[in-house]
């Protein structure tokens, strides 16, 4: 007969004993762990909503609020579309190739008409919302800014497509949301499908 | 007369020794009294720098009673929130004074312990055998900030709100799972209802039971290896012919008398901010707190409370988000691995070579001035001195286990000194 190796029927039913309740243990963390997720009523609440932009003004800037967060529309006058010709060399994604935004907004504007844009207000660094400052060269940002957001928090810079400049904390472009044009002047954010 | 009232109190004693032995036999009350007061003996040179754990103690018995006295008329919800604590301020009799006994044991919270764990680093109380008396501490410390930044959501004002957006998007740094991750701290899309509901299940049972339990088992580790001194000498070796350290005395009534001038003194130093300070002039309660959560503005000069703000200055001064996630949860970290990361077998400053010294003061020069960086608006030379500070920070861990191996040390005596 070979050399015992030690392990005995009592190890052995030790071993289950440990592994069948490791995995009762995790079985049952399963529903606790679950419940922290988003529930039924708070994914529900992410609805589309419809935003009239008829009345905003050329260079003016409207703040709505979809699933809790801000959502910049901006009205660009044609300077303000010019500028974002001129800063391309200064920022880190100019084509919006990391960047998040549907397939309609990959472009050098942004957005569907280039007169209005679509953000998400929500810094890609830690989430803060960037404050307009559409001044061009204030003391505060230097010679060189062109206009666009910045971040309160961190001192990210986006220019006014929401493109992220070079050496902040940010990684990427703001995003955009999906949205579309319902008629010439509401625009439904939260979804780009369906009929106009 | 007089003999019959010697018999009363003689009889008196009589019944509490029958009680006490009534108990001993079936709790370990007297064997408890004896290990952790009436025989623990701990060094009789003890400076100012060893009170400041006893404070400690004060102050989370303080946070926990005042706490329990909030949540009686707080409410969770992010329609309630910041109204109640208003109702607290104005209509609960005597509310705002548990309020800013709450809200100031906060930051007096965070300056003792700094200064407790800044006595581990002068007197070399981390290192062999207290390894585990160090650690235990440092999760103590993680336990009190997640306290921190739980119960700061919990006033749902404007700057608790984007505070709070800000921590939990530090997850949403991490590849892959992170957006997920920051869904599932928040419990919904953004920081909401939901999200104050759980922080405030956290803040008021899940944390603080944590904290208790770890603080017993502080106190359990230190009683067991015994406390160091301002000497770093081990009171142990030199005992007496009765069995017990020449140089310590007895926790009670020696030390306990001390600390109860220690505790007034604290006490009323704390009642001065509690009732003319309560604000700190921002420091402690941030101006931008006074207006409720507003998810579509974020307050302009954004900046956690003073305690934090070390590590957010780290978290700015470097311009990849990923980089800087793991940068500033380094910077908590890497105090866990001191008792390792020092080489130097000398324990107390007053030993040690003055390369330590320079190395420990730089260290806290850096940490208070990143502390008074990250208060200040992120623009250009503010993030430049924050990354020398945070250069300095790291360097005062990573090449200590090189600098504390040639330190030139003095003699240690063998017995403490006055």
């Amino acid at each position: 007969m070979a050399e015992s190796t030690g392990f005995t029927r009592r190890h052995f039913l030790t071993v289950a004993t440990v592994v069948t309740g490791g995995a009762g243990v995790i079985a049952t963390a399963v529903p606790f762990v679950s419940s922290f997720k988003p529930s039924a009523r708070a994914q529900a609440l992410g609805a589309p909503i419809e935003v009239d932009v008829s009345k905003l003004e050329l260079g003016a800037l409207l703040k709505v609020e979809w699933r809790g967060h801000p959502i910049y529309i901006l009205h660009r006058s044609d300077e303000m579309i010019a500028s974002l010709k001129k800063d391309a060399g200064l920022l880190r994604d100019p084509e919006s190739k990391d960047s998040e935004q549907p397939s309609y907004a990959t472009n050098e504007y942004r957005s569907i008409k280039p007169a209005y844009l679509v953000l998400e207000g929500v810094c890609t660094h830690l989430g803060c919302a960037p404050m307009p400052r559409f001044e061009v060269a204030p003391a505060d940002l230097g010679p060189q800014w062109p206009g666009g957001f910045l971040c309160p928090c961190h001192g990210s810079k986006f220019d006014l497509a929401g493109r992220v400049f070079q050496g902040v904390p940010a990684p990427t472009n703001l995003s955009v949301p999906p949205y579309r044009y319902i008629n010439d002047s509401t625009i439904l954010i939260g979804s780009d499908t369906g009929n106009s | 007369m007089a003999t019959n009232e010697a018999d009363v109190f003689d009889r008196l004693g009589r019944g509490l020794s029958a009680l006490g032995a009534w108990i001993d036999d079936r709790f370990p009350m007297t064997k408890l009294i004896k290990e952790h007061a009436t025989e623990y003996y701990a060094s009789k040179n003890f400076n100012f720098w060893y009170g400041f754990g006893v404070i400690a103690t004060v102050v989370l018995v303080m946070q926990l009673v005042t706490g329990i006295f909030l949540t009686m008329n707080y409410k969770p919800s992010a329609d309630g929130a910041f109204a109640s604590v208003e109702y607290i301020m104005r209509d609960v009799d005597w509310g705002w004074l548990i309020r800013y006994l709450h809200s100031t044991g906060a930051s007096a919270f965070f300056i003792v312990v700094y200064l407790h764990m800044f006595r581990g680093l002068l007197y070399g109380s981390y290192k062999k055998p207290r390894e585990l008396v160090w650690i235990i501490g440092m999760f103590i410390y993680l336990c009190l900030m997640a306290e921190a930044f739980f119960g700061y959501l919990l006033p749902w004002g404007n700057m608790s709100y984007w505070g709070a957006q800000v921590i939990v998007s530090l997850f949403g740094a991490i590849p892959v799972i992170g957006n997920g991750l920051a869904e599932w701290i928040r419990g919904d899309f953004y920081i909401s209802d939901i999200t104050l509901n759980r922080f405030f299940a956290f803040h008021v049972i899940a944390v603080p039971l944590a904290l208790v339990a770890l603080v017993v088992v502080h106190i359990m580790a230190l009683h067991e290896v015994g406390s160091n001194n301002p000497d770093g000498i081990e009171i142990k070796d030199y005992k007496g012919p009765d069995g017990h350290p020449i140089d310590g005395v007895a926790f009670h009534p020696y030390h306990t008398s001390k600390d109860l001038v220690i505790i007034v003194i604290f006490l009323i130093l704390f009642s001065a901010v509690v009732f003319f300070v309560p604000d700190m002039g921002g420091y402690f309660l941030e101006h931008a707190n006074f207006e409720p959560a507003n998810a579509l503005k974020t307050p302009e000069h954004i900046a956690p409370v003073w305690y934090f703000t070390p590590f957010y200055a780290m978290l700015r001064a470097v311009p990849n988000k990923l980089l800087g996630v793991v940068l500033m949860g380094s910077a908590v970290l890497l105090p866990f691995f001191l008792p390792w990361l020092d080489r130097c077998r000398v324990k107390s400053i007053r030993y040690r070579g003055a390369i330590y010294k320079v190395a420990l003061a730089v260290f806290a020069v850096s940490f208070l001035a990143l502390g008074y960086l990250g208060m200040q608006p992120p623009t250009g030379a503010v993030v430049t001195l924050a990354q020398i500070f945070t250069v300095l920070y790291f360097g005062f861990f990573l090449s200590m286990p090189f600098y504390s191996r040639v330190e030139k040390t003095k003699p240690v005596p063998t017995r403490v000194t006055p």
